[in-house]
């Protein structure tokens, strides 16, 4: 069954590159904050010159789901044609008084969590739909957590491809390095999507990976 | 919730649920069983870790159950890389499942330290 889902996958990729209208849809993954939206937004203003979504420092900013359709990649003289989907931060417990250290009232906060808690739910629910991931994390926080360890898994048996980006390496406590050591069988790209480092690896990164 | 005995102090339960248990279970039994448990205030420690799938369906069954009362569970398992086991590289199985598996709630797992074959949970006072 993986087997043949995938080689279908396979197929209609490659029928859709022949016929060069089918975009590739990437999904951005990973934990709350760590700069997902951020790295959509660098994506897309890079390829596309707009922005898609909200950045803020609280977690849980993004709860639903957003799909930026045939946002063109050029790497040397080739391209690739992708669909970003911006996905809510994964999460495994989500607790409204975590918010009201932001400021955030009571009631605010309780709506906060209670949309934090569906956006996960359509995020898990969209990795059936998709070609392939970009599974961000914060390259200063352990990245040896069980929402990471879920997405690679499924990722895995589902053998879509995925890119690991290691994410706020512009900070000095980053440690790209332990996330390279934690998933030696990956892929790791080292970037800054806030400051724009090393966006170009990550572009020859994802035409390798998800063409 | 927490259970007392019969001097009346307070403990924390730790169900160890074996692998033929968990084996004999279908994947809706098992995350029932797992949110039960936490709900119900135990820690619960799996004796063959969940398939990638579960994982996701079980976070997702949590979500469902947030609530200002349920803030959801705390999950630890081990690396991928340990999980080869010397059974694996026999068989020529690439992916198994994690070996063992802690999962509670939040406020009572305060921290679970991984160590080369050992996993240690500090479990708060209740
Ligand atoms: N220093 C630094 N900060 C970053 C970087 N990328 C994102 N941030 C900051 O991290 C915070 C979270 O960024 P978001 O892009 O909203 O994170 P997210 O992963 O989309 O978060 P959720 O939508 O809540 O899941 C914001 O304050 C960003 O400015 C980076 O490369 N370096
Ligand atoms: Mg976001």
């Amino acid at each position: 069954m993986g087997m043949w889902s995938s080689l279908r996958g396979r197929f209609s990729l490659w029928v859709g590159k022949i016929f060069g209208r089918r975009s590739v849809k990437i999904g951005i993954y990973g934990p709350p904050n760590v700069g997902k939206t951020t790295l959509a937004n660098r994506i897309i203003r890079d390829w596309a010159g707009e922005d898609v979504g909200v950045v803020s420092d609280i977690p849980h900013e993004t709860r639903r789901v957003k799909r930026r359709k045939d946002v063109k990649i050029n790497v040397d003289r080739s391209s690739i044609k992708l669909d970003i989907v911006d996905t809510p931060g994964l999460a495994t417990k989500i607790d409204f008084r975590d918010f009201l250290s932001y400021g955030l009232e009571e009631e605010e906060a309780k709506k906060r969590a209670k949309e934090a808690a569906e956006g996960v739910i359509e995020s898990i629910r969209w990795l059936d739909d998709l070609d392939g991931v970009l599974l961000v994390m914060d390259a200063t926080e352990d990245p040896y957590t069980q929402v990471n360890i879920t997405v690679i898994g499924n990722m895995e048996a589902r053998r879509l491809p995925m890119l690991i980006v290691s994410n706020k390496i512009d900070l000095p406590t980053a440690s790209p390095v332990k996330i390279i050591e934690a998933f030696p069988q990956h892929t790791v790209v080292p970037i800054s999507a806030l400051k724009g480092n090393n966006m170009d690896t990550l572009y020859d990164g994802i035409y390798e990976h998800f063409r | 919730m927490a259970y007392t005995n019969i001097s009346g102090e307070k403990m924390v339960r730790v169900d160890m649920i074996s692998e033929d248990l968990l084996a004999s279970m279908t994947s809706a039994e098992k995350i029932r069983m797992i949110l039960d448990g936490v709900i119900e205030g135990k820690i619960l420690v799996l004796e063959r870790g969940l398939m990638p799938e579960e994982e996701a369906k079980l976070i997702e069954a949590t979500m469902v159950e947030i609530s200002p009362e349920f803030v959801g569970i705390e999950i630890e398992s081990y690396p991928a890389k340990e999980r080869r086991s010397l059974m694996d590289r026999l068989f020529g199985r690439t992916k198994s499942q994690a070996r063992l598996t802690v999962i509670g709630s939040p406020n009572q797992l305060k921290t679970i330290k991984k160590d080369r074959g050992l996993i240690t949970a500090l479990i708060s006072e209740v």
